[in-house]
């Protein structure tokens, strides 16, 4: 049977490595030792000596391999197509980048060795510095943060820092009731309190608003722009000097920087400090989670508070200052995600200048199109000019009772991954969808097709959307059993009796 | 549906109080809105509530919601049903599924709250 | 189709002021070939050709072909956090099988699915430690790791959270159980040591955890060299145990990317941070796999969340699991012995600073109290030394840190020998 871009077909099972486990099988072979072989017991203490890791797996190469590749077989990845996640851009991971990245002097470089023989790393390093800040607009940039949530602390941490420096760190951090989630868990773990703040009907923030509950005990307003319903904060200039007008200080999410690279500058729009999620906007892949890299960028005045160390030239060399008397200090150990950097710095090399504002354009006619061709089935909450990614609600649909959450589900039978599903929390049953700029014009129509043949069986048959997907290797998943009775770990079911073989 | 003789607040607890003892557990209504229940975390014996301030939570798989206390008092005993069966909050959210019982420290507080005629109107039923 | 004469219409609604004024200074796009060609000169002013000794958190092992294989795959590499389990299946197993290894390595109920690296699961572990107890001040003992006591500082001073410093025993390297106890009070919320510690040596997890227990505190015992897992006992009587999994198959990557990892007692499962992946059933009673209690998270639970973690290390988790499947139970005791063997081959050329166990790390005093001298004289033979530990630990200056692993040939090790003995 064919549906949508899929047909279905064979498709190997699998156990968990655990269960393919029986004693003595081993995948592996180290050479011969060549140095006398030490006993453990004594050189460690035989009270610091395990005797066998319980239960750990026992296979060979051949099953070890075939293993994981028959689970990679029940993922989907944007290699097998598009993946219109909101506010996550999930783009083409151009595999080049991949390969720099295990150059070996570049892979095996160890964050010990002498600077001297360290300088390709750091001039990496220093020319990324460079690109994201005239990228962003902003003086100085740091690339230690391992992730955009990780980035939004240290901005935080340096807004924090720079009004100690002034004589009063202040209370609270403002947030828009559109901000992700992220960003008031992380004023919370900088010692703020959280006030959030309405969003306008719009969907954008209100200065009226803003002006009302800006005041002195304010450090900071976090502001995502485009915003997470993916319009352009049309006041934004006029919000800086809300917030500048009273001492505070604007930080800016750049989740969403996909839509204004070569465009727009944050630092040309009044924004003080920000991040940038390299695995979004500089496509350095997901990896279903990670690593990422979240680059942050911060205008002149908040350059001393920057995380240490900090990339410097003397006599023509690189090498990392560690002496910043009013640094935040260290935010993680070593100098960041290096590898990351690399295949960022990869596809900023690749793009150029002009070839990175086409992308962006790119997306957002993308984004434009799927709007156009959408609209007349789903229901567009906000009508302001979208950006890279298109938000509807499921407004119409749920009448027939059917959610957000089940033509996501839906979706999956004809061949796609979701789009985001509730979420921003500002629009209820929330479809987010961001194509980003390197779908073909097929895929997109064939997105629309889908989701189109969707609204169509909702129309005729809301059961049927109820209980999808159909087409997948396991039907819907139990999540609320999952949180019921939590198993977070394999336990053998039976104690294995090893004397019995 | 709802007991006439327990009493009611606007964040859907309910109280029903015995010689100088409340019991208190969420409605009907809000299990309905929270949907399945996955977990419910409740205050250690001997802690004192305040009414109308929060002394626990309710998780549903993707929201938690808290819990306010509709009296004043210390708690005498906490249900451990749920901790091995949140389920029951869906399945009999009145009866076997109360929160805590606790021993009232200003019985009137009662007086404030709605009566089931009232919280019917409240909730739209 | 759109409506639109011209793509600058797409963004023509963008208030003047915001725009920017002048085309970005970055040089046009570059081929395939150009780009591998730049990155290859810039490896090249690096050392490659060095033979080196430096661990210290990063540690140079073999990294076995199936690791790159398996994450090269584009239904891995290219797949999001797995939030439609439907179509995650693969990511969601791998990730409940790499939960299940760490915690048969570190003899502790529970393991998320990753936090970004070693360095910032200790800050992590030490906030959960802080809610699970009520208090807030943490101890933590010199010989951790100096970098990661630095970001700990980071994370906890604008929180309130006070760090307080125990010292190590100045003969054996280990902590100084005396000093330990004197700095645990009736406000510690965790104790938190390092075994290996930075210089090496062994710690002795039952002597500390009964410091801690007996004030009420938490024990976190922190890893950096994971392969020691292989050998050592796992510490049980701590309450957390957090870490850096380089060792298994990532490389040293100039410093990243990492993997750390938090585990736990089951009953300490709600405060942990982070991703977890959890077993359940689909609609037709088969086994499935999805993510679970959200609700600690700052997507659901915002300002209140158990930490602001979003993105974590899905990837690397993922080649620290094939890893650990390669190598499986005898393989990982295996390349442990030999790790062991390496450096106490290294170790008996070298005057040793510190006397108590060690694993595959230890102190040596430097020839002539130089370190810097020391090296100097290895750089000639295409040698990068010990880690000299003066920036660190003032009055180490004389001594440096060495690393042996399997990687290491007993012919460079005597080369080294006739160096510095």
């Amino acid at each position: 049977m064919s549906l949508g871009k899929t047909v279905q077909i064979l498709n190997q099972n699998e156990g968990l490595l655990f269960e393919s486990s029986s004693p003595g099988k081993i995948g592996y072979q180290l050479p011969p030792l060549d140095v006398p072989a030490v006993d453990p017991r004594k050189v460690l203490g035989a009270g610091n000596t395990r005797d066998e890791i319980t239960d750990f797996p026992e296979v060979s190469e051949v099953e070890v391999i075939r293993h994981f590749t028959r689970l990679s077989t029940w993922n989907y990845g944007i290699d097998l197509g598009l993946f219109p996640l909101g506010s996550c851009t999930m783009k083409y991971n151009p595999r080049v980048n991949e390969l720099v990245a295990r150059t070996e002097g570049l892979a095996w470089a160890h964050p010990y060795q002498p600077e001297d023989l360290s300088q390709g790393a750091m001039a990496i390093t220093a020319e990324l510095e460079r690109a994201i800040g005239e990228i962003t607009g902003m003086e100085s940039v740091t690339l230690q943060p391992a992730a955009g949530a990780h980035g939004e602390m240290t901005g935080i941490l340096v807004i924090r820092s720079y009004l100690e420096k002034q004589g009063n760190p202040r209370k609270i951090v403002l947030v828009p009731d559109s901000a992700h989630g992220t960003n008031p868990a992380t004023a919370a773990m900088v010692g703020y309190e959280v006030r959030t703040l309405k969003s306008n009907d719009k969907g954008m923030v209100d200065p009226a608003t803003l002006d009302a509950a800006m005041n002195e005990d304010v450090a900071a307003f976090m502001v995502t722009n485009p915003n997470t319903v993916g319009v352009f904060e049309e006041n934004i200039v006029r919000i800086a000097g809300i917030v500048h007008a009273k001492g505070g200080q604007v930080y800016m999410d750049g989740a969403n920087m996909n839509a204004l690279v070569g465009i727009a500058r944050p630092g040309d729009f009044g924004m003080d400090v920000m991040h940038l999620n390299l695995h979004k906007t500089m496509s350095t892949p997901h990896g279903g989670g990670g690593p990422g890299a979240g680059a942050v960028a911060a205008r002149a005045h908040l350059e001393p508070y920057l995380p240490t160390p900090r990339l410097k030239q003397e006599n023509g060399a690189w090498t990392w200052d560690y002496n910043r008397p009013d640094t935040i200090g260290k935010v993680r150990a070593f100098y960041g995600n290096f590898g990351v950097l690399v295949r960022a710095l990869a596809y900023i090399m690749a793009h150029g200048g002009p070839g990175l504002r086409n992308a962006t354009v790119d997306a957002l006619l993308n984004a434009n199109y799927l709007r156009k061709r959408l609209e007349p089935h789903f229901d567009l909450p906000y009508q302001s000019p979208s950006m890279h990614e298109v938000v509807f609600s499921h407004s119409r649909q749920e009448k027939r009772g059917v959610k957000t959450m089940d033509i996501a589900k839906r979706l999956i039978d004809y061949g796609f991954h979701p789009y985001t599903t509730a979420f921003p929390m500002i629009v209820p049953g929330a479809m987010m969808i961001e194509p980003t700029e390197t779908e073909p014009k097929q895929e997109l129509d064939l997105f629309v097709d889908a989701m189109t043949a969707i609204a169509k069986e909702i129309e005729a048959d809301p059961e049927f959307v109820l209980k999808a997907p159909y087409n997948t290797r396991v039907s819907r998943v139990d999540e609320t059993l999952a949180a019921r009775k939590p198993v977070l770990r394999w336990r053998p079911q039976v104690p294995v009796s090893r004397a019995a073989d | 549906m709802y007991p006439e003789n327990y009493s009611y607040t606007k964040e859907h607890e309910w109280v029903s109080v015995e010689g100088g003892v409340g019991t208190i557990g969420i409605t009907h209504h809000a299990q309905k809105e929270l949907g399945d229940i996955v977990y419910v975390d409740l205050p250690k014996l001997g802690a004192a509530l305040a009414s109308h301030t929060t002394f626990g939570s309710v998780e549903s798989v993707k929201a938690v919601s808290d819990i306010y206390s509709p009296v004043s008092g210390e708690v005498l005993e906490v249900n451990t049903l749920l901790a091995t069966q949140p389920e029951k909050l869906n399945e009999d959210p009145h009866g076997v599924a109360w929160l805590v019982k606790i021993k009232l420290s200003a019985p009137d507080e009662v007086k404030s709250l709605m009566s089931a005629a009232d919280y019917l109107k409240y909730i739209g039923a | 189709m759109i409506g639109m004469k011209s793509l600058d219409e797409l963004h023509a609604h963008l208030p003047a002021d915001a725009v920017i004024q002048k085309p970005l200074d970055i040089a046009p796009g570059l081929s395939e070939y150009e780009i591998v060609d730049y990155f290859k000169a810039r490896a090249a002013e690096c050392a490659s050709g060095y033979t080196s000794f430096l661990g210290g958190g990063v540690y140079a092992h073999y990294r076995p072909v199936m690791c790159d294989v398996i994450a090269s795959r584009g239904e891995f590499l290219t797949s999001y956090t797995p939030y439609q389990a439907e179509m995650a299946q693969g990511t969601l197993m791998t990730i409940f099988e790499f939960q299940t290894m760490i915690c048969q390595l570190t003899g502790m109920d529970v393991a998320n699915a990753s936090m970004y690296d070693g360095s910032t699961a200790v800050p992590e572990a030490a906030m959960m430690a802080c809610r699970i107890t009520g208090r807030d001040k943490v101890v933590v003992a010199r010989n951790v790791h100096p970098e990661y006591r630095q970001v700990l500082d980071t994370y906890l001073k604008r929180q309130g959270l006070p760090v307080e410093t125990a010292a190590y025993d100045s003969k054996r390297g280990t902590v100084d159980l005396d000093d330990l106890a004197k700095h645990v009070d009736g406000h510690t919320a965790a104790v938190i040591v390092q075994s290996p510690n930075f210089f090496g040596g062994i710690e002795h997890a039952a002597a500390i955890a009964e410091i801690a227990h007996k004030a009420g505190a938490l024990l976190i015992w922190v890893f950096t060299e994971a392969v020691s897992l292989g050998l050592l006992e796992p510490a049980t009587e701590a309450d957390i145990v957090c870490g850096e999994l380089q060792s298994f198959a990532i490389s040293p990557s100039y410093g990243g990317p990492y993997a750390g990892v938090i585990a736990t007692k089951e009953k300490f499962i709600r405060q942990i941070p982070g991703r977890l992946a959890g077993e359940t059933r689909d609609a037709d009673g088969r086994r499935a796999y999805c993510l679970t209690l959200s609700t600690r998270e700052q997507h659901i639970r915002r300002e209140k969340a158990t930490s602001n973690i979003c993105t974590n290390q899905a990837l690397i988790a993922l080649m620290a699991t094939v890893f650990m499947g390669v190598y499986g139970k005898q393989g990982l005791r295996d390349l442990a012995h030999q790790n062991l063997s390496k450096a106490h081959y290294l170790a008996s050329k070298l005057p040793l600073r510190f006397d108590g166990p060690f694993f595959n790390e230890f102190v040596a005093k430097a020839k002539n109290g130089s370190p810097a001298g020391q090296n100097a004289a290895l750089r000639e033979r295409k040698i990068i030394g010990g880690i000299p530990l003066g920036d660190f630990y003032p009055e180490l200056a004389d001594c440096a840190l060495w690393c042996a692993t399997e990687m290491n040939k007993k012919q460079e090790m005597d080369s080294v020998a006739e160096v510095c003995a």
